[in-house]
């Protein structure tokens, strides 16, 4: 428990390093360099007029289906990497459970394909 | 390590001694790494520029420094002495955050790489699926930025990107089981010293079954890292500058630095995984005389090289096309190539348990 607590001990003090050399790099510019804003030089970049809406209302509901599609295939890697490792203990009954696995899914995958929601026309 | 143990057993009574040196040489250890990464991404943008401009017949930077070498910080510095425009209509905590995002995930991925045999920060035993998940965090600064800058530029470079870096952060999933199968551990020195001597003397497992697997995971690294010719996100003719359009002064140039920094990492996730990271290339005695991380420098070097070369060679791909490619060409390749490559490990017997 104690080894294995101090593995990730260098991950968390990285991650504070990091977090602060990044604070220093996005924030000292702010308070060093003299800012001059106005209106002009602070509105939205919309090819020479003003934005008519608000930008977070809507977008193509494929993103959305990108999305979904992601998290069950990345569930799926998530599965296969402790079965991966433990391929050679589980043996032949742990490939054909795996093989089942991944065959429901490759339905469902060609479901998906024949539906067309990998499609972008 | 024995003298260590101890500050964890009584959380409130350590000894201060222990914890501030163990502190201390990590935070060392940690300096060591990102001080020249850092370093090495502002020499890496100079061979970048340099690459382009031998594709394209020119000099390339040249007047700052001896070569041009200093055309990087030149450049650092210029874009530090800019002001940073934070627009009117943007959420600004999540504007500034999203660059420093960007940063702090291009660095912390390097806390697993080892340079060598116990040349390595942080030796975890789940070293493959960390890299995994920060590599798959880089997207956060990338969608936060978009939509913090309420620009319809920015918002849709935004999603195209998360779109696309998810899609084939799929493949690349597969691509890691695969190689896992084949060395039984998620450490990443395993994952380097079972490349040992592969076959006929070879280190690596680009020359096993799994070199088809190296290639996808070339093409996806270009896509994860958003660079042509998958570079959508900021395809200037369509929505100028994609995400970062509203960024300008440090914030840009954080996106740029978090950029090239997971590239940087991406090649060496690609010598590693395989092409037996710090091991020379032939199993033979001489070669090992050579200090390990000038071989994985080496290799490293060599991928990047095939980064700049491919953004100059190769046309940009279409949205659609980008998708197809992505879950209809390399996500079925890579699911089968997972199939078949457990079906051989295990009716051959060849698992390493």
């Amino acid at each position: 428990m104690n080894e294995l607590l101090l593995e990730y001990l260098p991950i968390l003090v990285f991650f504070i390093i990091a977090i602060i050399m990044a604070a220093i790099f996005v924030l000292l510019p702010i308070l060093v360099v003299k800012q001059k804003p106005d209106a002009e030089k602070l509105s939205a970049y919309e090819c020479g007029f003003e934005a008519f809406t608000d930008m977070r209302k809507q977008f193509d509901v494929r993103f959305y289906l990108v999305a979904i599609l992601f998290i069950i295939f990345d569930l799926e890697v998530a599965f296969l990497f402790p079965w991966a490792i433990a391929l050679g203990n589980i043996g032949m009954f742990g490939f054909v459970s795996m093989m089942i696995f991944l065959g429901v899914l490759t339905v469902g995958f060609i479901y998906e394909w024949k539906k067309g929601a990998l499609e972008w026309e | 390590m024995g003298k260590y143990l101890d500050i964890f057993v009584g959380w409130f009574g350590y000894r201060l001694d222990d914890w501030a040196l163990l502190t201390f040489g990590t935070i060392l250890n940690i300096l060591v790494v990102v001080l020249p990464v850092l370093l090495a991404v502002a020499m890496i943008v100079w061979v970048d520029r340099k690459v382009w401009a031998a594709i394209h017949l020119r000099k390339g930077p040249n007047i700052v420094g001896p070569f041009g070498l200093l055309q990087s910080f030149a450049d650092g510095l210029k874009v530090f002495l800019k002001e940073t425009i934070i627009p009117a209509g943007a959420n600004k905590f999540l504007f500034l955050l999203a660059p420093a995002l960007s940063l702090i995930f291009g660095l912390v991925g390097w806390a697993v790489i080892p340079f060598g045999e116990g040349v390595v920060i942080s030796d975890l035993n789940v070293g493959i699926l960390y890299l995994f998940a920060v590599s798959s965090l880089a997207v956060y600064g990338i969608i936060i930025a978009g939509w913090a800058s309420n620009s319809r530029y920015a918002f849709l470079g935004a999603m195209r990107s998360a779109a696309q870096m998810v899609s084939y952060e799929v493949s690349i999933g597969f691509v890691l089981v695969c190689v896992l199968m084949c060395v039984g551990s998620l450490n990443l020195t395993d994952v380097v010293l079972a490349q040992k001597n592969v076959l006929f003397g070879v280190n690596g497992y680009f020359f096993s079954g799994l070199f088809p697997m190296f290639i996808i995971f070339f093409i996806s690294a270009l896509a994860e890292t958003n660079r042509t010719p998958f570079d959508l996100p900021e395809a200037e003719e369509e929505i100028v500058a994609g995400f970062q359009i509203e960024y300008s002064s440090m914030s840009m140039a954080l996106f740029y630095l978090g950029e090239y920094a997971n590239i940087i990492l991406m090649c060496g996730m690609m010598s590693i995984l395989f092409f037996g990271g710090w091991l020379p290339p032939f199993d033979w005695e001489p070669l090992y005389a050579v200090p390990g991380v000038i071989w994985l420098f080496t290799k490293m070097f060599f991928f990047f090289f095939c980064f700049a070369w491919v953004k100059m060679t190769v046309p940009r791909y279409r949205y659609d096309q980008l998708m197809r490619l992505g879950w209809k060409v390399f996500l079925p390749i890579s699911l089968v190539w997972v199939v078949l490559t457990s079906g051989y490990l295990v009716f051959f017997g060849r698992l390493a348990s």
